[in-house]
């Protein structure tokens, strides 16, 4: 219920995120009393269809719920299904996955750096609208770009819900000379990642700090991407299996996802600027030398500096890409045979917007008993909501407009999925 | 239809492939009519609009890296809420509908969208079949609710995902899951030159004909159902060495009562061949049909 002083700012339809969402703020006087990010994307029901379906359908079925990082959703799934057969990929199976999932990192961070974020520090409306003054900049953003969906397309057969992932493997390897043709524009693509860098680093900042802890994979010895433990910043560390144990979601009405939480009722933070605060050291020596010269700490709390670990991570993405390309050479069989057996699996992944836990039960003839997704953006969205709260608070002096506009690049700063989200459901927002 | 194989023979007669660099450089022709020359053409409005989906499809013009510029001189992008916060009203002279109707809002939705647009193209699977959520049109949708949330009575969705052209006129179909970039480049191109998409309504094995990958599943013995698929990917997944598996929706009709017991010889039990028909055009009538065949074993 809004009174005379009461002072709203909503905007019905977010712009430059993934879905459909929606935000709305409401203040007393001085003191903002509710904050929501609203999701009203339609709710799609993937983990109720997975029940009834074979143990090897996953990769392709839960691609579709996000087509920005269907290789994220590819890889917990095949980790999940596997850790429940009982199987391990490892050596160069390992290794191409890898490389796909550095494919789909560079074209999401690159979209997200150049089309939707950029444009918000820049004053354009998009990167578009940015382009008829610098194309020559947002000309290197879509190169970079394609630099990734190259990778996609070289190992997954497609950009956009690669066709190629299998549960033990893929059908079919790339030659050496497939995967040796990307190695030029990679190259090339390590020059813009790394002028990226230097251009974001000269973008404003607010003093802002997102004070949530923060939780990512890690696995000493690499940055860690498509295996690892789970650990948070607060000094947590526990292995896939137990995720379900400390992430609880939550069905709340004022919003439209499950909301997760760590069980002690932390909100945590996800994405980025979780994984560049844990395993900032395990970086290659010239993303960590990028990151020092934007001037990032060893860890990093302000979410509108997300955009500069973006970056540095595309550096890292490209490099690791090279890296095995450059050592690849093409195994003897495609995937490892994986049997079913009955149990359960459990799978967690870096997306590039955040951890995604994928469960499977399965029976002993291969068919799926239940499903369960937590992504990565109902697992931030608590945590966006509280940052926001702070954000507004310190900035009531701002008019409508100018505080709106700041929200809404408040919110693209956790570059939100909604799309991404099995559970985001419809609500119709009473506005009164 | 006879009961003959579903391959079809060797005489390739559908339209040219679409090559990228050719539909590029009309791009860039048109391109230049509208920026370049002062020539008093008006640019035309283009709108995307998402319904229940996966964004694939609209990020599928976001990955049109070597064209977009081109593309965005040549158009005016009014509405595409996805890549820009600036919003021109309508109407628009095309509208691009990603996803499928799933809520009241979304019928009414779709309803506006036709109002304000001049040409309708529904793109991907979800608006042109309901999407892989059509698994909900052959289940009870308040158990689903129930699954997936703790808290059914805040959900509020239809009975059945269903495609655009259930509920309104549309001028111009883009199938796949996700759609092709070469199609979508294809049919901007072609609006804005004023001349009829070359939109290939033929099976996938044309396509694997046409860039000579054998057969998988006479070479293999690998299920596939490229023979009653509707081409435009490029026969992706026969080049990787894995049978089609339909995402681009039944070619206009299917020889699916040859194609359901070649699957069975080549090894899928009846449940898997319920199944591959049950994916991400599940609702699309000819593939609901093989579905039925499948469960009765005899088609």
């Amino acid at each position: 219920m809004t009174h005379r002083n009461d002072r709203v700012l909503a905007v019905a339809e977010l712009a430059r995120v993934e879905g459909e969402g929606a935000m709305y703020i409401r203040a007393s006087g001085d003191v903002v009393e509710e904050v929501r990010l609203d999701i009203y994307e339609p709710p799609r029901f993937f983990e109720a269809f997975l029940r009834g379906r074979g143990y090897a359908e996953p990769p392709d079925i839960t691609a579709r719920i996000c087509g920005i990082c269907p290789v994220a959703y590819q890889m917990s799934a095949c980790a999940a299904i596997e850790d429940a057969c009982g199987v391990t990929v490892y050596g160069t199976l390992a290794d191409l996955r890898r490389l796909l999932y550095c494919g789909e990192w560079i074209e999401s961070h690159a979209l997200h750096i150049y089309l939707l974020h950029a444009p918000d520090f820049l004053g354009y409306a998009s990167g578009i609208e940015m382009a008829a003054d610098r194309r020559d900049i947002v000309e290197r953003g879509l190169a970079l770009k394609k630099a990734g969906n190259s990778i996609m397309e070289a190992v997954g057969g497609r950009a956009i819900h690669p066709v190629n992932v299998r549960i033990g493997g893929f059908y079919r390897v790339p030659t050496r000379a497939e995967l040796a043709a990307l190695a030029g524009p990679l190259r090339r693509a390590l020059d813009d990642a790394l002028a990226t860098v230097r251009w974001v680093a000269g973008f404003e900042f607010p003093d802002h700090a997102c004070g949530a802890d923060m939780l990512a994979l890690s696995l000493p010895g690499t940055y860690a991407i498509e295996r690892g433990a789970v650990a948070t910043l607060s000094g947590m560390r526990f292995g896939a299996a137990e995720f379900d144990e400390h992430v609880v979601e939550e069905h709340v009405p004022h919003s439209t996802a499950l909301h997760a939480h760590l069980a002690g009722g932390g909100r945590y933070l996800t994405g980025p600027l979780a994984r560049y605060s844990l395993n900032s050291s395990w970086l290659s020596p010239l993303a960590r030398a990028a990151a020092r010269d934007a001037g990032l700490g060893p860890a990093c709390d302000n979410p509108f500096r997300s955009i500069i670990v973006r970056a540095v991570e595309v550096v890292y993405a490209v490099e690791e890409a090279l890296r095995i390309i450059d050592g690849y050479q093409p195994p003897g069989r495609p995937a490892v045979e994986v049997r079913p057996r009955a149990g359960v699996g459990h799978g967690v992944t870096e997306a590039p917007r955040g951890t995604l836990y994928h469960r499977y039960q399965i029976g002993a003839d291969g068919i799926i008993t239940d499903a369960r997704i937590v992504p990565p953006t109902s697992q931030n969205q608590a945590a966006i909501e509280t940052d926001l709260h702070a954000f507004v608070q310190a900035r009531m002096d701002l008019d409508d407009a100018e505080l709106t506009r700041r929200c809404e690049q408040a919110i693209r700063n956790y570059d939100p999925c909604i799309s991404c989200s099995t559970h985001f459901l419809n609500l119709t927002v009473d506005r009164s | 239809m006879g009961n003959h194989t579903a391959i079809p023979g060797p005489q390739l007669t559908g339209p040219r492939p679409l090559r990228e660099e050719s539909l590029r450089e009309e791009l860039l022709r048109e391109e230049s009519l509208r920026e370049h020359h002062g020539a008093p053409m008006a640019k035309p409005t283009l709108a995307v609009w998402k319904l229940a989906s996966c964004d694939g499809c609209q990020l599928t013009l976001l990955d049109c890296e070597d064209e977009l510029l081109a593309l965005a001189g040549a158009v005016e992008i009014a509405h595409f809420t996805e890549a820009s916060s600036d919003h021109v009203g309508g109407p628009y002279d095309v509208s691009l509908v990603e996803g499928s109707v799933t809520t009241e809002r979304d019928a009414r939705r779709i309803a506006e969208i036709r109002e304000v647009s001049r040409v309708l193209v529904s793109i991907g699977a979800c608006a042109t079949s309901g999407g892989i959520q059509a698994l909900r049109n052959f289940a009870d949708v308040a158990e689903f609710t129930s699954v997936v949330y703790a808290r059914p009575e805040f959900i509020s969705t239809l009975g059945t995902s269903t495609p655009v052209a259930d509920h309104v006129s549309v001028d111009f179909e883009l199938r796949g899951c996700p759609i092709d970039r070469r199609q979508l480049l294809e049919l901007l191109t072609a609006l804005l030159a004023g001349r009829k998409p070359q939109i290939p309504a033929h099976s996938v094995c044309y396509e694997c004909k046409l860039r000579g990958t054998p057969c998988v599943m006479v070479a293999r013995g690998t299920p596939c159902l490229g023979p009653v698929t509707q081409a435009g990917c490029g026969a992706i997944c026969p080049s990787f060495a894995r049978g089609c598996y339909g995402c681009f929706g039944p070619v206009a009709n299917p020889n699916l009562a040859s194609l359901i017991p070649e699957l069975r010889r080549l090894g899928m039990p009846q449940a898997a061949v319920d199944r591959v028909f049950a994916t991400f055009n599940a609702a699309s009538p000819a593939f609901a049909r093989a579905r039925t065949e499948a469960r009765a074993g005899t088609p």
